[in-house]
């Protein structure tokens, strides 16, 4: 699919040669977004040069961001795509989804994966595991407390407690993680090799596929279990299991991480929430919005279709900056700042349209109890390095701390 | 913005719906999801007027636009 600049009524703005996907984040805050990416808000959808070459897009502003989203016109077959930036050893042409990775298909092979699991999402489901969630974070923090008075939060709080529950839910043994664990990270690691990433990615198959055996042989009460009754081969179970599994692993893990590192950074939003717990829920929402964790979207046109003024073809590919999105004060005035009384619903931390997150309102829960209840356990919890030393997972899909030094007084 | 006395109607469609849950969230006294699919189930098609700005807020906050507000003669279910 090629694409003449020079015909396009579309280069006026573009006149220079277009930007790569800024990707450094060198303002010095951890928490904000490369400055190129934010700059811009009066541009919400820009001509942007992809790592073959390609001409294609960036999307930064919320409502045009909203827009491609919910646009089936625009695909999400990772086929159709051009990488944003170079994987060392993949090739330029992406091939299509593994079996039972939904996020990589459309309608209607998507619509068939996603049916089988919203009814296990549920609000109402999820709302029911707050109990089972609560339990988790007591024992984490339990055994926080005897180690310390030091902890890397991370290993001790921000990944068991999404762990514990993602397991549990799926029927995974957590006493098997490292089995998982390190590939879900090489998964995602933007610096791994495409050789690596592979071979990450078939022993974390190659797992869950035993374990699919295991459960059609003997049906436990859990999630992959259920879904042995359905009309799902192995192979998609094991495929949908891992994404799942990957998804539960690496996402709230950073929120968790980078949030409390970001109200360590806030003490007076801290000293807000401290003081009033029944804003935990918008807290979680405004930390959503101010980290965006999982970013960007990648999307395929497959038509030409207008957006934000500006013509796009079928074929081009559109980054979609969720952090940008999220930062665009056209929608969030003085969005750089974290402030949570803030209503910052209508965020697209999560995504949007038919691929919005499916694990988001357990996302919810386990934030919602997670948060408070290390404040409260903690009443005197900071960091226990500077805060520029903290190291951060800067070239991975899934951005956040790699660990989160921090004491406490004992009482 | 609108007359809140006005008769608000929504719709529901659940060939739409993408399961996301957030009108469920955002309205529960309006929207539920069903066990099964975890699709929309639209409780009170008329909610009452203290539901209505919740309602509204759902509809735009649906990801799938699977939920809608109909003009108050409209014959949509
Ligand atoms: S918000 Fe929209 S997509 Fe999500 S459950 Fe409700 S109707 Fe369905």
């Amino acid at each position: 699919m090629s694409y003449d600049p020079t015909a396009a009524d579309t280069t006026a703005a573009t006149a220079e040669e277009p930007p790569t996907l800024p990707t450094d984040r060198h303002t010095g805050c951890p928490f904000d977004p490369p400055a190129e990416l934010t700059a811009l808000s009066d541009q919400p959808l820009r001509r942007m040069r992809y790592a073959d070459g390609h001409l294609g897009w960036l999307a930064t502003g919320h409502a045009a961001a909203r827009a491609i989203l919910a646009d089936p016109r625009f695909s999400s077959r990772y086929e159709l795509m051009h990488l944003p930036v170079p994987i060392a050893g993949m090739s330029q042409e992406l091939p299509p989804a593994p079996v039972g990775d939904l996020t990589g298909l459309d309608a209607p092979e998507h619509t068939r994966y996603r049916r089988l699991l919203t009814g296990k999402f549920t609000v109402r489901r999820m709302r029911q595991l707050t109990e089972r969630v609560e339990g988790l974070t007591t024992e984490c923090l339990d055994a926080m407390e005897q180690a310390g008075p030091t902890a890397d939060l991370v290993e001790a709080f921000a990944q068991p407690v999404p762990a514990l529950m993602i397991c549990e839910l799926l029927g995974v043994p957590y006493a098997d993680r490292e089995r998982f664990q390190s590939q879900v990270a090489t998964v995602f690691d933007q610096t791994a090799e495409a050789e690596a990433k592979g071979e990450a990615y078939t022993a974390l198959l190659q797992y869950l596929n035993e374990l699919v055996l295991a459960k059609r042989a003997e049906p436990t009460d859990d999630l992959l279990s259920d879904l042995t009754t359905s009309d799902l081969t192995d192979e998609e179970l094991a495929g949908i299991g891992g994404l799942l599994l990957a998804a539960g692993l690496d996402t709230t893990a950073n929120m968790l991480g980078l949030g409390t590192f970001a109200l360590l950074s806030n003490p007076d939003q801290l000293q807000t929430l401290r003081a009033d717990p029944g804003l935990a829920e918008q807290t979680v929402e405004e930390l959503l919005r101010y980290l965006s964790v999982a970013d960007p979207i990648p999307r395929a046109a497959l038509e030409d279709v207008e957006v934000a003024g500006q013509l796009v073809r079928a074929g081009e590919t559109v980054t979609v900056s969720v952090q940008a999105a999220n930062r665009d004060p056209h929608r969030f005035p003085d969005p750089d700042r974290l402030d949570i009384h803030r209503k910052a619903t209508g965020h697209l931390a999560f995504g949007h349209g038919a691929h919005q997150c499916l694990g988001q309102q357990l996302a919810r829960v386990e934030m919602t109890v997670a948060f408070p209840a290390l404040f409260a356990r903690f009443p005197t919890l900071r960091l226990a390095v500077p805060p520029q030393e903290v190291p951060l997972r800067e070239r991975s899909n899934i951005y956040g701390v790699i660990s989160l030094p921090v004491t406490w007084d004992e009482e | 913005m609108s007359d809140p006395r006005q008769p608000l109607r929504l719709s529901a469609d659940r060939d739409r719906c993408a399961g996301a849950g957030m009108c469920a969230l955002t309205a529960p006294e309006v929207f539920d999801q069903d066990d099964e699919e975890g699709l929309v189930v639209l409780l009170h098609p008329v909610p009452a007027p203290e539901h209505q700005a919740a309602a509204r807020m759902a509809v735009g906050l649906c990801p799938a636009g699977a939920i809608a507000l109909d003009s108050p003669d409209s014959t949509a279910p």
